[in-house]
């Protein structure tokens, strides 16, 4: 009985210690959404000006939403780092447009990525960036789409993301995309494939490519001999994928995983004397940075990546380095579509010439607008443009991994 | 006046921290709604009631199994999850049929509900008969289960009905279900349930935990309950006084599956995407933290408990990337604080005249 | 064939749930408490292992001692700040406890280790020097068993019998019985309860740190999380063989590597888990205390 009173005693003063948080919160942030309705009222006229006038300026919070903790950690942590990159390079420029980033945790999951985008509100972000998986984005785009906050996914890759959504735009493939890109590109340069797809069926992404690999694999006529799954669950151990792959003769192996489960599959298959032709996608790339990864085992291994660390040009050497620098690893595709995202950001701010001042909802119908018009060049892609439906259009690269760098075919 | 003082003070303490518990939702419900509707809530707090409300009928249907049954439960997201996937079938299939969004809701809650119970039937039955940790293995073993059946499941809605399939060689997809074009995916297997339109309210959530609270307060105040409880004390003891045990266990544990199926249908309509895998082992453990740090047996303490250990790890997002890490120090620190003597003994000075309230409410 | 070497990988896989599980099930027979941060101990076995190898370019096998040492001293420290003071609680606040110590070290690793997956090189490798897979070939190449995998099983037999000696043997063993019996009868016999248990927890967190290694090998590849599925399974076997019994979570650990791997090749990839989980369901419901638990009948 003792302890019950105890119990209640803590319970009360953690309650009381929330609810004062919550409170500082809200009292530091009151001014924000109101702030709107006297505020637009002055800038109004210039906006007015703005479009196109080049009028742009001030200084635009940025919410990122990603996974910072749990087993996804990795990939919101690499889209968060690289956003911050882009963040510090367009300030030093000391332009008019500035930019501030506030990452926030979501875990992969849709109900704290729906917490996280409300958080940010609250500390006044404008645009978000985020989420960077899927299932959560999903959720958060539903969230800013009512809202009318302005949305950039850096890897958010279902449809399911963008679609009935205007305010959400993505700037990695979406996952048909991948799955028909990969279907065609086996088919013209591996004719006579015969192709076995081992992917994670309790995950979205995964599932999403595999579904229209296959459909566009049978319009293109290649043969799947053999399609093994596994769940976060069994994601230790795959002989026996890939022994019944290896028995039905399978000469490609297609991954749409993401790169943690492919190292493992990798060694497994060395182990067994199974050397097909591995086959990956975006979440491949990332397996020759992975610390203490035997790189011979990825030797000949292809995919379809928008992004490569190995690149010559200029901008991503300099992205490599400052990434290497302050995280000590070499960035993954993950971090290049968070960068290019707060550059599509900016490219767009520049274009519809917004203020800071302006409200949310007023900055969302502003960019959504110019988002269709412009092109951007981005570590991911040259010349990006996007629909109206917030889909993204720029050209894959195939790559082949030739002495532990991506070489083109 | 008085007399009404007199009748309350008349009455039985577990009563009195009945109606206590009664009074404090409403009076926290009227304050929330109140401060909201006037835009002094912000909107973290307000984007977080629902949920909140969700697990706090998740941890009060635990503590039934737990605290007054006296078993321990693995497994109970897998009720969850039966409940939130059926209730957004239910919802987003009725869509044109039912069109006030909360009369939907109250359907969905309601099938949510039935079909957590026609899955605690399943599991019950067989379960029941095993004791402690086995039977925990195996609720755990039975919420994997769920999880796994469910990422299988490809569910669509046209103008002819539902269509259902079953994913089990993994070769299907939403296309394969014959559906006529234009029909709706509900569930598209391992992408879970997208694009469902969210109406869970806090309204709905708040009526949800009166009803939880009537009914297993009521549950555990009658005959049945004392039976359940006599269960959980002495097994051997209540059998030979003629109490029937299959049937009380099952009474509970089907009744704590059925809350959790309602808590499952309203926060599975507060997200327009949801997956399987959501309800996992981790989100059981998480609805045991809060039973076992509100109190065994102790509704009002699972309510508490939920709220703030809800929060806790939003209030900590300033730790940014040590928030998870000073969440776990919390919680051990919590429960080495309240299992210490020392700070038993001294509660127990500081508030003497509490000894034995709520003994076993 | 098919079937043999689907059966194999079945056994090494279970050989790793199995090193797990009697770590678990020697914790969980003495102290009688779910240490649901055992998973997690192993994956901290497994990165200081990485970390010996990586950076202080230690061979493999002083990588394992260094392992079993930091571990040992981290479940000591463990169980002496977390779980000592709640001898007298529910086993429900120490199991919510060992859920806290699990988040800790997960987190904790996160924060040392960063979130990014490590590749680990095994023990064994997986090619010789040339070139060919590091496997015992048998009928004519068409059967393989990976040396890594003939390792693994090695070391879980020795353990299970070397602990089988220990307990049924020694003085400390004895004592270590003698608690999980009764704790106040081992008392007044002159047995220190305390200390018999944070023995029990070195023992079970040195276990660890072999597993960890075992399990990263045949992995190749570590992250935070790596302990904590592992960790399930290796309960769900230790349950399965009957849980506090040291040759049961041997049993349970290779029944459950076969079923997982046979129902994945023969039935569904898709649902090797649910099926393993309504095979352990089924067994229980016949012997609702596991393969080799006892029975113990209720005293009224």
């Amino acid at each position: 009985m003792k302890k019950k009173n105890l119990a209640a005693l803590l319970m009360a003063g953690t309650m009381c210690f929330s609810l004062l948080a919550g409170c500082s919160n809200s009292g530091g942030q009151t001014s924000n959404p109101p702030a709107s309705d006297p505020g637009t009222q002055d800038s109004q006229p210039a906006v007015t000006d703005g479009p196109n006038g080049g009028t742009a300026g001030g200084t635009f919070k940025l919410g990122g939403i990603g996974p910072l903790t749990t087993d996804t950690a990795i990939y919101g942590k690499a889209a968060m780092n690289g956003a911050q990159i882009a963040v510090d390079e367009i300030n030093a420029l000391g332009g008019p447009i500035q930019f501030q980033l506030q990452p926030e945790d979501d875990q992969a999951d849709p109900e704290l990525g729906v917490n996280a985008y409300h958080k940010l509100l609250d500390d006044g972000a404008q645009i978000i960036v985020g989420s960077v998986t899927s299932g959560s984005g999903i959720a958060v785009s539903a969230e800013t789409f009512a809202d009318r906050v302005f949305t950039v996914t850096p890897s958010g890759s279902s449809v399911d993301v963008i679609s009935g959504r205007d305010n959400t735009f993505q700037v990695c493939f979406t996952d048909p995309n991948q799955g028909t890109g990969s279907a065609d590109y086996i088919a013209e340069n591996l004719p006579g494939a015969k192709v076995a797809v081992i992917y994670r069926n309790d995950d979205a992404y995964s599932q999403g490519i595999r579904d229209t690999f296959v459909a566009e694999a049978q319009a293109k006529g290649i043969e799947i001999v053999d399609e093994g799954t596994f769940t976060k669950d069994t994601q230790t151990d795959f002989s026996v994928q890939l022994t019944s792959a290896q028995n039905k003769g399978a000469d490609v192996l297609f991954l749409p995983i993401y790169y943690q489960p492919a190292s493992v599959i990798l060694a497994q298959a060395k182990q067994m004397n199974f050397a097909p032709t591995f086959f990956g996608v975006d979440g491949m790339d990332g397996i020759l940075t992975v610390e203490g990864f035997d790189t011979s085992l990825a030797e000949g291994v292809m995919l379809l990546t928008p992004f490569s660390a190995d690149a010559e040009d200029e901008r991503t050497q300099s992205f490599v380095k400052k990434y290497n620098e302050l995280h000590g690893e070499t960035p993954n595709q993950f971090a290049a579509d968070g960068y290019d995202a707060v550059y599509v950001i900016y490219e767009a701010i520049q274009a519809a010439g917004c203020t800071s001042d302006m409200s949310t909802a007023d900055l969302c119908e502003a960019l959504v607008k110019v988002m269709p018009t412009i092109s951007v060049d981005g570590l991911t892609g040259q010349g990006m443009t996007w629909s109206a439906t917030g889909e993204v259009s720029k050209a894959p690269m195939a790559v082949v991994i030739r002495d532990g760098v991506y070489v083109t075919p | 006046m008085k007399k009404l003082i007199g009748r309350i003070k008349g009455l039985k303490k577990t009563t009195k921290v009945d109606f206590a518990t009664y009074l404090g939702v409403i009076l926290a419900f009227v304050l929330f709604t109140v401060l909201r509707d006037r835009g002094l809530l912000n909107r973290s707090i307000t984007g977080m009631l629902v949920p909140i409300c969700a697990y706090i009928v998740m941890a009060v249907s635990l503590n039934l199994t737990v605290g007054i049954l006296g078993e321990l439960s693995l497994g109970h997201a897998g009720f969850m999850s039966v409940g939130a996937f059926s209730g957004v079938i239910a919802a987003q299939s009725l869509q044109a049929a039912v069109p006030s969004a909360p009369v939907r809701l109250a359907i969905a809650i309601l099938v949510g509900a039935l079909f957590a119970a026609v899955a605690g039937t399943i599991v019950g039955v067989p379960v029941l008969r095993l004791q402690g940790d086995y039977l925990a293995i195996v609720t755990l073993a039975f919420g994997e289960i769920i999880k796994e059946l469910i990422n299988c499941l490809l569910v669509g809605c046209d103008s002819r009905g539902l269509h259902i399939a079953f994913n089990i060689t993994g070769n299907l997809t939403i296309n394969d279900i014959g559906m006529e074009p234009g029909g709706m995916a509900i569930i598209k297997g391992a992408q879970g349930a997208t694009g469902t339109t969210t109406i869970a309210s806090f309204t709905a959530g708040f009526i949800l935990i009166m009803l939880t609270l009537v009914i297993v307060l009521n549950l555990v105040r009658s005959r049945a309950g004392r039976a359940i409880m006599a269960l959980r004390d002495n097994r051997i003891a209540a059998e030979s006084v003629g109490i029937n045990i299959t049937k009380y266990k099952l009474m509970a544990f089907i009744t704590s599956a059925a809350l959790a199926g309602g808590a499952g249908a309203l926060y599975g309509l507060n997200y327009s995407n949801l997956s399987a895998s959501k309800f996992s082992f981790d989100t059981s453990i998480l609805v045991l933290v809060y039973v076992v740090l509100g109190g065994l047996g102790r509704m009002w303490g699972s309510i508490i408990a939920a709220a703030v250990l809800y929060i806790l790890p939003e209030a900590l997002r300033e730790f940014a990337d040590y928030r998870m890490l000073v969440y776990a120090i919390v919680l051990i620190l919590v429960m080495l604080a309240t299992n210490n003597d020392q700070l038993k003994a001294l509660a127990g000075r500081i508030i003497p005249k509490r000894k034995g309230v709520s003994s076993n409410g | 064939m098919e079937f043999l070497s689907y059966l194999i990988s079945g056994i090494s896989l279970g050989s790793v749930y199995a090193i797990i599980a009697l770590g678990y099930t020697m914790v969980y027979g003495i102290a009688k408490m779910l240490n649901f941060a055992h998973g997690d101990v192993i994956m901290v076995g497994g990165y200081i292992s990485f970390c010996a190898m990586s950076y202080l370019e230690l061979p493999g096998w002083l990588s394992v001692v260094l392992a079993m040492a930091v571990c040992t001293v981290l479940g000591v420290v463990i169980e002496g700040l977390a779980y000592k003071p709640l001898r007298q609680a529910t086993s429900l606040a120490v199991l919510i406890t060992a859920i806290g110590v699990s988040y800790f070290l997960q987190n904790a690793a996160q924060l040392i280790w960063g979130a990014s997956p490590k590749g680990y090189t095994p023990l064994v490798p997986a090619l010789n020097a040339k070139g060919e897979p590091n496997a015992l070939q048998l009928f004519d190449g068409q059967l393989s068993i990976p040396y890594l995998s003939l390792l693994i099983m090695a070391v879980c037999i020795i353990v299970m019998v070397a602990l089988t000696f220990f307990t049924g043997q020694t003085k400390l063993g004895k004592a270590m019985r003698a608690c999980s019996e009764d704790k106040g009868a081992a008392q007044l016999m002159g047995i220190n309860v305390n200390r018999t248990i944070s023995v029990t927890f070195a023992i079970g967190s040195a276990l660890a740190a072999v597993a960890g290694v075992l399990l990263c090998s045949f992995t190749t590849s570590l992250m935070p999380t790596t302990g904590s599925m592992p960790g399930i399974k290796a309960f769900t076997a230790a349950v399965f063989g009957g849980i506090g019994s040291i040759p049961g979570a041997f049993l349970g650990g290779i029944l459950l590597g076969i079923i997982e791997s046979l129902a994945k090749a023969y039935i569904s990839t898709q649902l090797a888990n649910a099926i393993l989980f309504a095979v352990l369901i089924i067994v229980l419901l016949v012997r609702p205390s596991g393969l080799l638990g006892k029975y113990v009948p209720e005293k009224v």
